[in-house]
This record gives structure tokens, C-alpha cells and sequence, in this order.
């Protein structure tokens, strides 16, 4: 075998091909990358290339040279280590490797890919959030359970969640199950964006159960609202 | 390793150098404001100017950006307000204590950027979308908008950038705008909170009530506040030669504190959007081993002081796993309005709410002179009372009495 030996022999060449030019076709792709000379300052400056074997500057080039199936694979096998901070910015050729991971990492969502789909185990409880209530995050997700490598200091906040949370000045805070108070009509513009943009069609290829009940949520907002779904 | 006093670096900030380092304009990239009132004689798009009376700072290379010092429309953070709110607190307790009138809004959105950093389940169009949704909501109030996250700064100016170069893009959010009964409006800068605490450090100075200047501080730039669009920030020869962002750390000097430089300033916290939810072990592993153990040994700091969301969260709640390991950890977190909070006297509990953080801050209130152990009791009877009936919220009043 050999040291560049296809790991993805059974997807064909063409539907490689056909997802690199979807990458290459994004409106922000000719922003992200222009050549790449191999100086490392981007792997230097990486927080994630110190932990993983995650490498900005190969995907940089990969996509420099249209490697086809190496691309394949790091859309499989890499661009999830990326934290996505833009320290590799400092590109001197001004390209972003983060900026082409997003795109890299877009594609292999909206494209149902087993690996993206992975990725996101675990992640869905953020999407219904965000798309149920207009916030990201939520005073009532400081639970124990759910970060419990932060210390006993998360069950002291739970156990008084609804207590503190009325202890606060802003009386947009005054609230539990998302981060600050919105308007129903702000949600609702929320939910026409994603359903005009096609981020509805994204989750459903990543997790059809969660598209299946924000649909049913959205929809009876939506209808509640006056609008045609 | 413990830093030793002499060779603690802290002379950093004070940088000046016979070799002058100028960003000369023909490396600069374009300034977007041309293109951006281009646009607006176009009929494209409506810019929102800048509210007077505003500020101008300096940005990377030596241009000018307006800041606002009030009529602002508060952007909130999902991650202050649900999990550290005393830092949206702080910020809005500044505006009231300075005489600025704002806007707390329930007519604003998240950014989305978490979700869309963390899961790539959106796309440029809706994300571009949200912006506009919520520079709309602002322009209908006639209050600027002004921006909690650093996230939701850095991504804004990712989105400007792209709506000002992609006419497809910009026509496609303008149809859905329409659909949504709202106008079009960029505003004229894209402004940070940090950036207002910067431009109104010497009024919170003159304000001060305690005395910081036996007070050390580590200071974390956010990435995504000086990394995206990195012409875009604010820079200034007094403070690290121009070298490095001043937002932040002028606020430190203005406060007589002292600011310990590090060698991993430029490193990211770690918080990695994703990677704090469900990849956890590097998130707790890079902020303790790149960023807190490093400020610990090379500059023994009282305090890390940060303006972003995600690094407050990431640099105070991995210490704990960090101190299990035998690491040397153990400084508490803050942003930087919290801390001007501190220096203007507010309460460590009904304003700053530090019980929210998790690393040990005590030791340092009692360094600031706070009798946190009353300050505690106190907020306690705050407790009680709302416990009991007697009030449903702590208000603004109540904090100040």
C-alpha cells in the first residue's frame, strides 16, 4: 500500500470530483484560497494541529494542487479537528485554511456524508435550541450531566438555576430556556431565513428525527403566524 | 517553573523600539467604507451611520473607525447571557453608571456563528441573512448597533465583507429581507462592546473607586476579535508599540493595573466551538496546557482578563479539570467590563454575578479590597427576599442601592 493510498476506494472518482467543484463553486471560495507555499506558519499558529494529526497547511495545498481524492478524504477524516479560530489568518499568501474547512465542511453536510454525520452525534441538542428559541445557549444547559469536567461548581448553578436567573438586573435575563428574552416574531423571521436558504434541507441529511420535529414546531409557528408553509 | 520577580515580562505593553514598524497603506487590504457607501448610492443597501457623539480610534493600518459612545442597541451573546451573565450585566451597568443610553432589545436573534462555526449547518446566505435581520431590527429603533460577542463581531465582519463583493449573495438576502417586510441596512462600522469600554476607558478611570495597582493581569485577545478582517481592530502606538491589538489592555492601563505579558499571547483559549460540546478533552486540555499553566509559570497573574464570550467560558471552567491533574492553574476569569465594573465600585454579586464563574475569584476581590464575605451576604438576602415573594426580580435599583 501506498503512502498516498486512496482510503475512500469504493466512492467513485466522479462523486469526488463533482463535491470538490461544489466547494470550488461557493461564492466565498476565491476569498479562501489563492496558492499555497508550504511555509507552516498556518500549522504554527494552529491550535488543533498540536493535539491532532490536523494540518491546515495540507489542506491548503490539497485544494492548491486539486488533489481530488486527498481533498475527499480530509473532508472525511479532518476537517472536523479544525476550532475554527483563524489563527492560520496569518497566511502571507492571505489564505484561510479555516475559511476553506467551513466550505469543506458545508459541503459534506449538505451532501449527507457518514463522516459529518458523526461528527454531529451528540451536537443536534444545540440545533434545536437555536432553531426552537432564538438563542444558542440556555441557562437550563448547565447541568451537571452535561458538563461534568467543569467541577461541582455546575450543580450549584443548576440547583438554583430559576433563583439566580431572577437575580439578575437586565430583565431580558429573566429567563430559563434561552439565553435572553425574543419576540415570537423574531423567532419567526429566524425560522423564514433558514427556510429560504436551504439550512432546513442541511439537517435534514444530518439528522432527519431533529428536522422531523423542528419542522413540526416551525410549521404551527409559522401557520400561527399567518404565514403559508 | 514560578515566574521571580526581575524576570517577570510585563514590560510588553510599554513597548517602544528606535526601529519604527509602519503598515505601509499599499499592503493594506482596500477600505471597505468606499465600497460600502458605493453601494449605498446604488440603492443596494442602507448604511447606518455612526450616532454622535462617537470616538475615533485607530485600526491595523493607521485608518480611522468611528465608535459610538451611546444610542446603542445592545447585540447580546447566547453564552453571556445563558451561562456568565454578569458579563452582559457589567456591560450594561457601565452604560447606566456613564449616563449612555442603550437598548436591551428582545427583538434580536443569536448570530448563529456558534452553530455555524461548531456544525457547518448553515450556509453563507442564511448567515448572512441573520446579520441583516438584526442590523434591520436595530436601524428601526434608531439605536446603533453594538456587538457582546467576539464571535458574533469577528463573524459580522466575515459577512460584510462578503455581502460587499458578492452581488448574488447580497441580492438572494435582500429577496428574503423583503419577504421578512425589512430594509436593507449595513451599518457604517461593525463595533465591538470592547471597543466602546476602550474608547471610555479614561471616564471609567475617573470614576475608579478601588485601587487596582497591586493588581496583575494576563490578557487574551480574542481570535475571532482581532484575527477576522484584521485590518478591522483596533491598534495604537502606546500600547505594545502598535504591535498588538490595544483593546483590552489599554483598559488595564488605564486602570493602573499591571499588565504580565505571556509567550502564548497570540494562542487561541481553545474553546473551539465544536470541540467544547462534544470534543471536550482538547478544549480543557489546550486551554490549560497553551494558555493558563504558560500565564501561571511565566507571569503569575492575579487575573486574566478577556473580551469574548467563549474565552471567559473555556479559560475558567477547564481550570478545574486542570487543578485535578495537578496542573498550575488557579486565576480567576473576567471580561474586561466586568473588571471596569469592579474599579468603579460595583458589587461582585448583583452586577459582575461572579458566582456564575467557576475558578476561585475570591483572592482576588479581597487584593481589590472587597469584603466579598459581606458582598455574599447580601446578595443572599437578595435571595431571600425573591425566595420569599417579597420581589420577582433584583433590579437595576436594587444593584445600586
Amino acid at each position: 500500500m501506498g503512502l498516498f493510498a486512496d482510503k475512500y476506494p469504493d466512492v467513485p472518482y466522479e462523486e469526488k470530483l463533482r463535491l470538490w467543484e461544489e466547494v470550488k463553486a461557493d461564492v466565498r471560495f476565491p476569498s479562501v484560497q489563492y496558492g499555497c507555499y508550504e511555509c507552516g506558519i498556518c500549522v504554527a499558529a494552529c491550535p488543533s494541529a498540536r493535539f491532532y494529526d490536523f494540518s491546515p497547511r495540507k489542506i491548503a495545498q490539497a485544494a492548491g494542487r486539486e488533489d481530488v481524492e486527498l481533498i475527499y478524504e480530509q473532508m472525511n477524516d479532518d476537517v472536523w479537528n479544525c476550532s475554527q479560530c483563524f489563527s492560520c489568518n496569518r497566511c502571507p499568501r492571505q489564505n484561510s485554511p479555516g475559511g476553506l474547512i467551513t466550505i469543506l465542511r458545508e459541503v459534506a453536510v449538505k451532501n449527507g456524508l457518514k463522516s459529518a454525520k458523526q461528527a454531529l452525534e451528540g451536537y443536534s441538542r444545540i440545533i434545536y435550541k437555536i432553531m426552537g428559541t432564538g438563542t444558542q445557549v440556555s441557562p437550563d444547559m448547565l447541568q451537571p450531566d452535561a458538563f461534568p469536567d467543569w467541577g461541582p461548581q455546575v450543580r450549584e448553578v443548576s440547583a438554583d438555576l430559576e433563583l439566580w436567573r431572577r437575580a439578575l438586573p437586565p430583565e431580558t435575563h429573566h429567563t430559563v430556556s434561552t439565553g435572553w428574552q425574543v419576540d415570537d416574531k423574531t423567532v419567526i423571521e429566524l425560522y423564514l431565513i433558514w427556510h429560504h436558504t436551504g439550512v432546513m434541507d442541511m439537517i435534514a441529511e444530518v439528522d432527519e428525527g431533529l428536522h422531523m420535529i423542528l419542522n413540526d414546531v416551525m410549521e404551527e409557528k409559522l401557520e400561527e403566524a399567518g404565514y403559508e408553509t | 517553573m514560578t515566574a521571580t520577580a526581575g524576570i517577570i515580562p510585563y514590560d510588553a505593553v510599554n513597548t517602544s523600539s528606535s526601529r519604527k514598524f509602519e503598515r505601509m497603506a499599499e499592503y493594506a487590504p482596500e477600505d471597505f467604507h468606499k465600497h460600502l457607501f458605493e453601494l449605498e448610492a446604488e440603492g443596494e443597501w442602507i448604511v447606518q451611520r455612526v450616532p454622535e457623539p462617537y470616538v475615533e480610534v485607530m485600526t491595523k493600518y493607521g485608518r480611522k473607525k468611528k465608535i459610538p459612545l451611546e444610542l446603542s442597541w445592545h447585540h447580546k451573546s447566547c453564552g453571556q447571557c445563558g451561562h456568565i451573565p454578569g458579563y452582559s450585566t457589567a456591560i450594561f451597568w457601565l452604560n447606566r453608571k456613564l449616563n449612555f443610553k442603550y437598548l436591551d432589545p428582545t427583538d434580536q436573534t443569536s448570530c448563529t456563528a456558534w452553530n455555524y462555526y461548531a456544525s457547518a449547518t448553515s450556509n453563507a446566505a442564511a448567515q448572512a441573512g441573520v446579520a441583516m435581520r438584526n442590523f434591520a431590527a436595530a436601524y428601526e429603533t434608531g439605536y446603533y448597533p453594538i456587538i457582546h460577542c467576539g464571535t458574533s463581531y469577528g463573524h459580522y465582519k466575515e459577512t460584510r465583507e462578503e455581502l460587499l463583493h458578492h452581488a448574488e449573495l447580497r441580492h438572494q438576502v435582500r429577496d428574503i429581507m423583503r419577504k421578512l417586510g425589512k430594509a436593507m441596512v449595513m451599518p457604517e462600522e461593525i463595533v465591538h462592546y470592547s471597543e466602546w469600554v476602550h474608547v471610555v476607558r479614561d471616564r471609567i478611570a475617573a470614576n475608579q473607586t478601588r485601587d487596582f495597582s497591586q493588581i496583575s493581569v494576563a490578557v487574551h485577545p480574542a481570535c475571532h476579535y482581532y484575527k477576522l478582517v484584521q485590518e478591522d481592530a483596533i491598534y495604537d502606538p502606546d500600547i505594545y508599540g502598535g504591535q498588538r491589538t490595544a483593546t483590552v489592555s489599554a483598559l488595564i492601563v488605564a486602570l493602573g493595573a499591571q499588565v504580565r505579558d505571556y509567550s502564548t499571547w497570540f494562542d487561541c483559549c481553545g474553546f473551539g466551538f465544536r470541540h467544547i460540546l462534544v470534543q471536550r478533552d482538547f478544549t480543557r486540555s489546550f486551554a490549560t496546557l497553551r494558555k493558563i499553566q504558560v500565564m501561571k509559570d511565566e507571569a503569575d497573574p492575579d487575573v486574566v482578563i478577556t473580551h469574548d464570550t467563549g474565552c471567559v467560558t473555556t479559560l475558567d471552567k477547564s481550570q478545574f479539570v486542570g487543578k485535578a491533574h495537578g496542573f498550575n492553574v488557579g486565576v480567576p476569569v473576567m471580561s474586561d467590563a466586568q473588571f471596569a465594573a469592579l474599579a468603579m465600585g460595583a458589587h461582585p454579586y448583583r452586577v459582575c454575578q461572579l458566582h456564575w464563574h467557576s475558578t476561585d475569584y475570591r483572592p482576588l476581590l479581597e487584593k481589590m479590597g472587597i469584603d466579598h464575605e459581606r458582598a455574599w451576604a447580601e446578595f443572599q438576602d437578595d435571595l431571600k427576599r425573591l425566595k420569599n415573594g417579597e420581589k420577582e426580580y433584583l433590579t437595576w435599583e436594587d444593584v445600586d442601592a
